[in-house]
């Protein structure tokens, strides 16, 4: 579904990604991790090209992104991405949020856009927020109301950028259990986090980046029972000291 | 009496309304064309094709560095000479249409620095949101960006329509009768400048002050 092909980026003297690699099934939950600065988020945020690359390739559901003959604008609506920071659009209403581009990108009339969000406000809990505006809900709720944004235009994988790292502590699991409940529906996810409770329990691989590279990509029980580089060991010790 | 006579403005209170509709003309005018205007300065100017931004800062800067009573003049003398070479013949009475060109063009300038500093108050991270859900560049910025924009500077914009209200009464330059212009000819013609003056005066003071605490109650609105 999502192929990185030896894929590195600098910002002009500092290499942020350096020949990476790494291949998503479908239907898989890939957890990218890192200390910060290691270049994870850039990584993600390659995927649906809002950052260009400068060598390599990235192929998503068989569309070469660095070719120049692909529609980015056309690939991006098949790919939902969730920010750190929402980025619910404050003017308009939960409702509005949802439907804006289901009508103007896949030209769904209102009534049908609105009942597909609707209905993916039901399945993230915040039906009854449809007529709200952003600023009134919880940063919990901002952030389910933004996977429910993304869900709208059906798409083929989806990315997170560090869902939960803006949130207060108890907003966490809520938004964390929408996405459990979204991997286990089978779909095929990549998520920039530090949650590892989430990436023990549901993600199939962890991918462990440092200074632009990735060190590790290993089934997930594996990468926490024997991580394989000392890089690695010593992330998750310091994670799970406290 | 203290000797101070308005009678003048009472009798004359056709003619004030007459330049009352000039003033208010120009300046919802210039309001308009020139957020139109201003905006589409305002996005050329941070726009990533260089020469687009560059003519576009060039266009404020120019306006921005000079006095406003010139421009009015400037398009009173070169507005009718273009239009008697388009059109080969000569044209009437062009005071007012020029006058509105001019404030609009130089007010143009003015609302585009403060959408530019709107357009930069709205976090980067929504262009990529929409950008993100498979919406375009152009229309990213038509939904998500500019009415944030617009909603955030909202103050500000208000703040230069009671300058730019204010300032309409330098089309006295060109003769134009404005609110203020009428006002000083009917003082002129009974003897009563003082009063028309104090009249006048009192009048802006009351419209521009209206306007600027309604500024000042949407700053506190937003700035929530």
């Amino acid at each position: 579904m999502i192929s990185i092909r030896n894929v590195s980026k600098r910002f002009g003297a500092f290499q942020v990604l350096d020949g990476c690699s790494a291949e998503i099934k479908r239907g898989e939950v890939v957890v990218v991790c890192g200390p910060s600065g290691s270049g994870k988020s850039t990584l993600i945020r390659c995927v649906n090209a809002l950052e260009p690359i400068q060598a390599g390739e990235i192929v998503v559901d068989g569309v070469s992104l660095t070719d120049s003959a692909t529609d980015l604008t056309r690939l991006r609506a098949r790919v939902g991405m969730v920010f750190q920071h929402f980025e619910l659009f404050g003017h308009m209403t939960i409702m509005d949020n949802l439907c804006l581009a289901q009508v103007k990108v896949h030209k769904r009339d209102r009534a049908e856009a609105e009942a597909k969000g609707m209905r993916l406000l039901e399945r993230v809990g915040l039906a009854d927020q449809a007529t709200k505006y952003p600023a009134q809900l919880s940063g919990g709720q901002q952030q389910r109301v933004a996977i429910a944004r993304a869900l709208c235009m059906d798409p083929v994988c989806m990315l997170f950028d560090e869902p939960t790292s803006s949130l207060d502590p108890e907003m966490v699991g809520e938004v964390l259990e929408v996405m459990v409940e979204l991997a286990r529906e089978g779909m095929t996810m990549m998520v920039v986090t530090h949650e590892m409770g989430f990436a023990r329990k549901v993600a199939n691989r962890v991918i462990f980046m440092d200074q632009g590279a990735i060190l590790e990509d290993a089934p997930s029980r594996t990468f926490f029972d024997r991580p394989g580089t000392e890089r690695a060991a010593r992330f998750l010790s310091r994670l799970l000291d406290h | 009496m203290s000797g101070l006579d308005f009678s003048s403005a009472f009798f004359a209170w056709p003619l004030l309304l007459e330049g009352a509709i000039v003033t208010a003309g120009i300046t919802l005018t210039a309001m308009l064309a020139g957020l139109v205007w201003g905006t589409a300065l305002a996005v050329a100017r941070l726009s990533p094709v260089q020469p687009l931004a560059w003519l576009a800062a060039l266009y404020v800067n120019l306006f921005r560095s000079v006095p406003l009573v010139m421009v009015i003049l400037w398009f009173f003398l070169i507005v009718p000479e273009v239009l008697h070479g388009l059109f080969g013949r000569a044209v009437g009475d062009i005071r007012l249409a020029s006058a509105m060109v001019a404030f609009a063009l130089f007010e143009a300038a003015y609302y585009a620095e403060i959408l530019r500093a709107g357009i930069l108050s709205v976090p980067r991270g929504q262009m990529e949101a929409g950008l993100a859900l498979g919406l375009t560049r152009g229309a990213t910025m038509r939904g998500i960006i500019l009415p944030q924009a617009f909603r955030n500077m909202l103050p500000l914009l208000l703040t230069q329509a009671v300058i730019l209200f204010q300032d309409t009464s330098l089309v006295y330059v060109i003769g134009l009768a404005d609110f203020f212009g009428m006002s000083y000819k009917i003082g002129d013609r009974d003897g009563t400048l003082p009063e028309m003056l104090i009249l006048a005066g009192a009048v802006y003071f009351c419209i521009g002050l209206l306007i600027s605490r309604l500024a000042a109650r949407l700053q506190k609105r937003v700035s929530r």
